[in-house]
């Protein structure tokens, strides 16, 4: 079987499993006895083993059988969590990620075969099962009590004559005719194409003459976890069970071999009804063998049989980029209609301009909703966090905790590709020289166990992130020894220094204050590469400290990055943009008003004084003379503020914002992009952040 | 130029089209494989600090590109755009589009390998750098006898100083 085309679902779900495998093993590293956690482990290792062998990726089914057999021991009961196993599980979780990420690259598995692990893992196996000498038996013999107990569903299939007329002929060729049903994995999301998978496998060794639920049903996914077929094939049983269970996410096959035509139908319902109610009782007489089945329905009664989610497609990425563009464009050309309504001869008419304003609606709605389609939840980043953390603790030999809040907090996916590095970067710094050594904490009064905080909200059309901890703080003292140290400053600068100048040091290339390089952090590559990376994505990092006390990074992202609402202003012949969320207030200022403090000119605008910024001057744009007074754009960022001296207001505008590309983004910071305008022409969008 | 049928296959391997344009009084030419587009000048939008011989940017069907003037870099002197001034946009494999302007777009022509003179580069680097390093090679045009230097694209529109 060709399965390169299922590559891409193979990768998607094995993510999956393997972040529900990573959640559940943290649970159960607390809670070593919570049944539900080690049955979801165990479903999860059943289904990674399916896959991996269903696309001949040996290496991994081998690992995730073992872990299978581990789990099946577990829940058997001959087995306890110990702390090691988890230890060892992780490994194992970390092994299966760098097979993924093979996979992901060259759609290889590479050749490290973890025998390490493997070996742990058949010790562990060793060690607490006493029968395991019996390892790959288990599961096997589980299937076939199963089998003969409540499965045969295929036994109360109902034949139509036509169809009992075609086994009949099939019989009569010599060709072999089985029942059987099929069980759909749970926790399986797409049953109707996994049940198309396997209509198409058989087709390819035999036909199917009957189903039930009906096909078309099965299509339409009316149908529980389970379904029955009536197959013709010249192969043997076994193999069809196998084609049927080289689908991903079968939980099991049950079929046997029909050598007469089956009787006649049993039309009343109430006979399944029977069967149904007959299984537990069934797997209550049964051997302790079978014992994993019955916790396994007792599970699904938990978990109410259907997963509730909504549905959903799966979008290429590149698609969505597509579209946002076709928007951008479409909002251009709206632009282009708004600016020409505005022009002569256009004013008188209404209609026109009602269908503008209808327009415009529109294509605001269509860039929200498209907007909202490429968002996120940031828990795709943040999910792998407590993990780490964990990591942490036992390597710092520290013990914390990391409590988040605010996950389904959306961001543009492309924000979200984004942020993963430097949040990480910022909790290993919490974790490194954030918290104190369990001495110095318990000297302090503080808990033993340092707290990590990570909290997501939405502010206005912004994301805030903010990773905090309850650690030392930053000493800005030693801040400032370090930066004379290192000829950074001088000691006259250090000592004129406020407390914000000093930290913003920190993000400064090649700073680190850890006195000791470790594993974890303090390679100098560090918070300039967060903040650079931050404001790449056209966002904010600030940081509060107490000394004694804890840090706090406080990142503010934009919501969108494509589109912006921005003040159009003219400067000479010249027209730019600056983003609306720059701005503070647009202000008149006699030209009297405007002062020198050490030769910079700065203006008192109700009581704050505000630096002055000249845009012409540093546009390199020809001076134009001064009037009576300046319209001065008060722009913000953070809590700095400046005023820029602009010619002329155009208006309020929503923009697309485009790339200058490579050749001139680079050398050019002043200019965050460009933007196209209603009449066709281009213009520059400034950036603020590196004006100030 | 018809007398090489029987060598039918080499020569098409060596042909390659040029399109031929003036900037000041010197004729240059440019391998068509590069050749994106050729549009009629329009508004340049100035992008202040930006490096000397970039113009500015133009909107080219909702594309921001950004426009050199080849004038400015072989330091010739200041542009002066008439009706015949056109941009050619310009597309190379590792690098986005980008648009240089020229005076005028003449023709284009067909040259066999052994029509052109190449430059070697090693020479050429210790001798009048700012010129030659951005000619590839020189080509003869049989048609009307003229010489055109053919322009090493990679080095017009790369970021090496100037």
């Amino acid at each position: 079987m060709d399965v390169s085309q299922y590559l891409e679902i193979f990768i998607d779900e094995t993510k999956e499993h393997l972040q529900s495998l990573n959640e559940h093993l943290l649970i159960l590293e607390k809670e070593p006895e919570n049944m539900d956690t080690i049955n979801e482990i165990f479903r999860a290792a059943h289904s990674l083993k399916g896959m991996a062998g269903t696309m001949g990726y040996m290496r991994m089914q081998k690992l995730t059988h073992q872990m299978e057999n581990v789990f099946s021991e577990i829940r058997n009961g001959k087995m306890k969590v110990a702390p090691n196993l988890v230890d060892v599980l992780f490994q194992c979780l970390d092994a299966l990620e760098n097979y993924l990420e093979l996979i992901t690259e060259s759609g290889d598995e590479g050749d490290n075969d973890n025998k390490p692990i493997l070996n742990e893992l058949e010790a562990i196996l060793n060690g607490g099962a006493a029968q395991a000498v019996e390892e790959a038996k288990p599961e096997q013999e589980e299937k076939k009590a199963e089998g003969d107990g409540k499965k045969e569903k295929y036994k109360d299939m109902v034949y139509a004559d036509f169809e009992q007329h075609a086994i009949e002929q099939a019989i009569e060729d010599g060709l072999n005719v089985y029942a059987i049903t099929v069980y759909i994995d749970e926790s399986c999301l797409l049953k109707a194409a996994r049940a198309f998978l396997v209509f198409k496998g058989i087709e390819e060794i035999g036909e199917v003459v009957k189903s039930e639920p009906s096909s078309q049903d099965i299509e339409d996914e009316k149908f529980e976890f389970d379904f029955s077929i009536c197959v013709i094939s010249e192969h043997p049983l076994q193999k069809v069970i196998d084609v049927i269970q080289n689908v991903s996410e079968i939980r099991d096959v049950v079929g046997e071999k029909l050598d007469k035509v089956p009787a006649a139908p049993k039309t009343e319902q109430q006979e399944e009804e029977k069967a149904a109610e007959e299984t537990p009782k069934v797997d209550e007489k049964a051997d302790d063998k079978k014992q994993p089945a019955a916790q396994n329905t007792n599970a699904q009664h938990k978990t109410g049989g259907k997963p509730i989610v909504n549905r959903s497609v799966r979008v290429d990425i590149e698609k969505l980029d597509v579209l946002m563009n076709l928007v951008s464009e479409l909002i251009i050309a709206k632009n282009g209609l708004v600016s020409q309504s505005n022009s002569e001869g256009m004013q008188n008419s209404h209609a026109f301009n009602e269908q503008i304003e209808y327009l415009e609606r529109v294509t605001t709605n269509l860039h929200e909703s498209v907007m909202k389609v490429r968002m996120m939840p940031i828990e795709t980043v943040t999910q792998k966090f407590p993990r780490m953390i964990r990591d942490l603790t036992k390597k710092l030999n520290k013990k914390m905790e990391l409590s988040m809040t605010g996950e389904d907090t959306e961001l543009d996916r492309t924000v979200i590709d984004e942020i993963g590095d430097p949040l990480m970067h910022l909790l290993r710094n919490s974790a490194d020289h954030g918290l104190e050594s369990p001495e110095v904490r318990a000297q302090r009064g503080k808990p033993e166990v340092g707290s990590i905080r990570l909290d997501a909200y939405q502010d206005g059309n912004n994301v805030i992130i903010e990773v905090g901890d309850d650690g030392n703080g930053i000493d800005v003292e030693a801040v400032k020894r370090k930066a004379v140290e290192k000829g950074a400053i001088t000691n006259e600068q250090a000592e004129l220094m406020s407390e914000k100048e000093a930290i913003d040091l920190l993000f400064r290339p090649s700073f680190s204050t850890a006195k000791v390089v470790s594993d974890i952090s303090g390679r100098g590559v560090g918070l300039d590469v967060v903040k650079t990376k931050i404001e790449s994505l056209g966002g904010e990092i600030e940081v509060k400290t107490r000394l004694g006390e804890g840090t706090k990074f406080i990142i503010k992202l934009p919501l969108t990055l494509a589109i912006i609402q921005a003040l159009m202003i003219e400067l000479g012949s010249e027209k730019y943009a600056i983003s609306l969320e720059n701005i503070q207030s647009i202000e008149d200022i006699p030209a009297t008003d405007i002062k020198y403090v050490q030769t910079k000119e700065v203006v008192n605008l109700r009581g704050t004084v505000i630096p002055i910024i000249r845009l012409d001057d540093v546009l390199d744009i020809e001076h134009t003379d001064d009037g009576e007074s300046f319209t001065v754009v008060i722009v913000k960022k953070g809590d700095r503020l400046a005023g820029l001296v602009v010619d002329k207001l155009i208006g309020q505008q929503e923009i697309v914002i485009k790339s200058l590309g490579r050749y001139l983004s680079g050398v050019n910071k002043i200019i965050g992009g460009a933007t196209i305008l209603g009449d066709g022409e281009v213009a520059l969008i400034l950036d603020v952040n590196t004006l100030l | 130029m018809e007398t090489n049928n029987n060598n039918n296959m080499e020569t098409i391997e060596e042909v390659k089209q040029y399109i031929v344009v003036c900037v000041g009084v010197e004729q240059y030419g440019i391998d068509i494989s590069f050749v994106d587009n050729i549009v009629r000048m329009q508004k340049i939008t100035r992008v202040p600090k930006s490096i000397a011989y970039f113009n500015g940017v133009i909107n080219l069907r909702g594309e921001i590109i950004p426009i050199i003037s080849l004038r400015r870099r072989f330091n010739l002197e200041i542009d002066t755009f008439t009706d015949k001034t056109r941009i050619i946009i310009l597309r190379t494999a590792r690098q986005d589009a980008i648009g240089i302007i020229v005076d005028e777009v003449k023709e284009v022509i067909n040259l066999k390998d052994e029509d052109v003179d190449k430059l070697s580069t090693e020479a050429d680097i210790e001798g009048d750098e700012n010129q030659t390093r951005y000619i590839s090679g020189v080509g003869k045009n049989k048609a009307n006898n003229t010489l055109v230097s053919l322009l090493n694209i990679n080095n017009v529109i790369g970021d090496e100083p100037a």
